[in-house]
């Protein structure tokens, strides 16, 4: 890892003589305003959740009839929540959040995208918050950017995109920084300081690399976890470091969701991730965990029927999570349509009840005072904001 | 600094130096070598991407019906077509690196990206590598409106951009079977317009983009010869695209096969010449070989030569090569990650044949990963305007940290024994390394950090 104690610098300025002395890679950090107390959080769950599985409406009396193997309620072992909805069992870590009132849902929600159920289509209509009736073009810059465009004193260091797949939400003119946990480069103090000599000329790679190495040089206080949720809960670890500092907007994903056949091991491991990531988050975030709010959306849902392979294929209607002390957990949001013949979308999928993009408007909302006129124009073209689903705390 | 046409050559329009082999010291040269970039002796086709699309339909079948006695040939099948862009990225690399001039391929790149496509679905790959060696190879050297027709005619292209699917709504297809709800798709149309001629800023309508999108229906792909024209999806005549009728007859029955595509042909070749085309095209190579800011006069004086000769792309490139703006913008853009995995390999002495010899998962260790690390997954940019040109799209932290890392390792993944970073430093800059450079690589403290600077280098990294 890349770390620049003062020891090391000084023993390094020794060695390369003193012209070196005034090009250190190193500068001194700046604490420019941060944006308000609140702290925003998006998880992309690509692949495909399977909304059913993960919050099962067992309360519903079709559901057994489409589902016999998965989905089964508390007689497989799910949590009850509130007599209608129970918990995956490998969501169980998260069981004393909802308890807590730190853990909510919204079932029924989709993207405006419909027809051929392409996972990187519904990604990246999901991402870029627009209408699907856009060519991919249009679809470029990411909501996540339009809002940070929209936020009074906001910096490149106000968001960060965290991992090492693409962020498209993030994408955009407004600038931002990215970095990956497992980021690491073994240059010896010695070679950092040719290179600042180097680059000392150059804002562009001056820069960049002061950034690189205080985020790679921050991010090292993390511990490198073990078991079935290490990727994701580094990669949540990771983002409570940039968050407790001048963050407050923050994205990644977690892949592994595409549960065709297989789905009760595949949906497993993938919940173990999730629970990994937003318990790191909790616990990195310490008491800045009262101002977060986390937002856990996938592109859509899943067919209600089981397959032939004991897994769902592509849907429409799927489940939202929401996490963090800044929001009214322990209780669903909007409206079950229900899983009757007559109910489903297309004969095939969960009825969606509300746009997903209504529930992150209101979110920006509610955390950043964004005007509504700004959300339904700008960040989410087209979006009817709708009434207010009350969620934040 | 005044960079000497020979520097120009080989950092600008090329792939940096080689010990091996001196840059083109005249402009003619340079430009004669564009001839050498053309579909190379293991070009794809589209025949025989059909064919692979033919056996994984044949494979899958199988395995459905035979069960696990068939999975090994199904996933063998399978990986094959996964590997192929990467086995491509090798080929790229290759030729790039023996390049003498590299103009050629430098232009393969930049043309491939201008009209991107970009291959998802397995039986897609092999069409992608059709794409760059029948629409994109044959033509760079010649006129703007034969590639425009090739890039956006070719089936690799009506797939991506979802031509394939287009219907006229008023054609007999669609009107026989109105259940079916088949009709327009736009996309091609406004990107062949936005993106790919005129330009976002030019002065053109939703409408034109409509009635360019009527004129393109009956253009699609079948799943045994690839391009397909069916004259019962095509919108009847005429329709009126900036301001020109065509098609008086199409869309009705009768019209000989061969000239089924004039009207379509007729289009592509009216939207390339025109001065908005002139204009963009030109501002493009000027931003993507001196500056994403380009200077004015640069940009003027290949427009103007692309107006007279009607597109004749050797002549605009043989402005860009001749004008001093080039040299005078040095170091203004920044190597895209294969351009700077090329110049290494360059540097580093490698020869192409060298780089053709390693094991490919040795190559996607050393080049394939890393380049996706600095913002390049090779054939998966992110939308149909191809790979950001802006300098710091490039050079962020996350990148930058990933160029670094890459230039520690690289070395060591390619070669058996490191030469002296001295004479590397010596190599990458023809003798004459920027002086913090020169002061920095005698004070690494191994041979791996020596040679690492070089290539983190700020002056390795620009161009």
């Amino acid at each position: 890892m890349l770390t620049l104690d003062r020891r090391l610098f000084l023993k390094s300025v020794a060695v390369v003589g003193c012209s070196a002395a005034a090009h250190p890679l190193m500068s001194p950090m700046t604490f420019a305003q941060v944006p308000g107390d609140g702290r925003l959080v998006v998880i992309i769950l690509r692949g495909a959740m399977d909304g059913l599985d993960a919050i099962q409406p067992y309360g519903d009396p079709n559901l057994r009839g489409v589902r016999r193997t998965l989905s089964v309620g508390p007689d497989g072992g799910a949590l009850d929540l509130d007599g209608f909805y129970a918990l995956h069992p490998r969501l169980a870590p998260l069981l004393p959040l909802w308890q807590r009132g730190e853990l909510g849902f919204a079932h029924a929600v989709s993207t405006p995208y419909r027809g051929k159920r392409s996972h990187f289509d519904g990604q990246d209509i999901l991402e870029a918050g627009t209408g699907g009736d856009l060519p991919p073009d249009r679809r470029v810059s990411g909501w996540l950017n339009r809002l940070l465009q929209v936020i009074p004193g906001a910096t490149a260091e106000t968001a960060y995109s965290v991992g090492t797949e693409p962020m498209q939400i993030l994408s955009g003119k407004a600038a931002h920084l990215s970095w990956a946990p497992q980021m690491s480069f073994s240059l010896s103090p010695q070679a950092q300081i040719l290179l600042g000599h180097i680059y000392e000329d150059d804002a562009l790679f001056r820069d960049a690399a002061q950034d690189a190495i205080r985020i790679s040089g921050e991010a090292e206080v993390m511990t490198a976890g073990q078991g079935p949720g290490a990727a994701a809960q580094a990669l949540g670890a990771f983002t409570a470091i940039r968050l407790n500092g001048e963050s407050r907007i923050a994205t990644f994903s977690i892949p592994g969701w595409d549960s065709h056949a297989r789905q009760a091991a595949v949906i497993g491991r993938a919940l173990d991730q999730l629970s990994a990531a937003i318990l790191a988050l909790r616990e990195g975030l310490g008491t800045n965990w009262g101002t977060t709010t986390v937002l856990v959306m996938t592109e859509f849902g899943r067919t209600i029927r089981e397959n032939g392979t004991g897994g769902t294929d592509h849907g429409t209607g799927g489940v939202m999570l929401m996490a963090g002390g800044a929001i009214r957990g322990g209780h669903s949001y909007g409206e079950w349509p229900g899983l009757a013949e007559g109910q489903l979308y297309a004969g095939r999928d969960l009825m969606p009840t509300r746009d997903i993009r209504a529930y992150a408007a209101w979110a920006m909302r509610g955390m950043f005072g964004i005007e509504a006129s700004a959300l339904e124009s700008t960040i989410f073209p087209g979006l009817d904001l709708g009434s207010d689903p009350g969620f934040l705390a | 600094m005044h960079p000497s046409f020979s520097e120009v050559a080989a950092i600008r329009l090329g792939f940096g130096f080689s010990p091996l082999a001196d840059p083109p010291s005249d402009p003619d040269t340079l430009l004669a070598s564009i001839a050498e970039s053309g579909p190379g002796l293991r070009a794809m086709s589209t025949a025989a991407a059909i064919d692979y699309g033919m056996r994984l339909r044949e494979a899958t079948r199988r395995f459905r019906e035979g069960g696990e006695a068939e999975r090994p040939g199904y996933e063998a099948l399978r990986s094959e077509l996964n590997r192929l862009g990467l086995v491509d990225l090798h080929c790229r690399v290759v030729r790039a690196a023996d390049a003498r001039a590299g103009f050629g391929e430098r232009l393969v790149q930049f043309w491939s990206n201008h009209f991107t496509t970009r291959a998802v679905a397995l039986n897609r790959r092999a069409l992608a590598l059709a794409f760059q060696d029948e629409a994109i190879r044959p033509h760079i050297g010649g006129r703007f409106e034969d590639l425009f027709f090739a890039a956006d005619t070719h089936p690799m292209m009506l797939v991506y951009l979802d031509q394939a699917v287009s219907r006229g709504p008023n054609s007999r297809s669609v009107k026989d079977r109105p259940e079916r709800r088949f009709g327009l798709n736009e996309n091609l149309a406004r990107e062949a317009l936005e993106l790919h001629s005129l330009g976002v800023e030019a002065d053109y309508t939703q409408s034109d983009v409509r009635e360019f999108a009527k004129l393109l229906t009956g253009l699609t792909i079948n799943q045994k010869q690839g391009f397909a024209y069916y004259s019962s999806w095509a919108e009847p005549g005429p329709l009126t695209v900036l301001g020109t009728r065509y098609g008086q007859s199409r869309g009705g029955a009768g019209r000989a096969p061969e000239r089924q595509l004039d009207d379509i042909r007729a289009v592509f070749h009216d939207i390339a010449r025109r001065p908005e085309t002139a204009r963009h095209l030109s501002r493009k190579l000027a931003v993507h070989f001196a500056s994403d800011v380009p200077p004015a006069d640069l940009v003027e004086s290949m427009t103007a030569v692309w107006q007279e000769t009607e597109g004749d792309l050797s002549a605009v490139y043989a402005v860009l090569v001749n004008h001093p703006d080039l040299a005078a913008t040095f170091g203004q853009k920044i190597r895209q990650p294969f351009d700077l995995n090329v110049a290494a390999i360059r540097a580093l002495g490698l020869t192409g044949s060298e780089i053709e010899a390693l094991d490919l998962d040795v190559f996607k260790r050393a080049v394939a990963t890393p380049m996706a690390a600095m913002g390049q997954p090779w054939g998966q940019p992110k939308g149909p305007d191809g790979w950001a040109e802006a300098a710091d799209a490039w050079i962020a932290p996350q990148t930058l940290a990933a160029r670094i890392d890459w230039a520690l390792q690289l070395p060591r993944r390619l070669l058996g024994e490191l030469p002296d970073p001295r004479e590397m430093m010596l190599a990458a800059f023809a003798g004459v390394p920027p002086e913090p450079i020169a002061w920095a690589v005698p004070k690494a403290e191994t041979a791996t950090e020596g040679i690492a600077i070089v290539l983190a280098s700020n002056a390795f990294n620009r161009r």
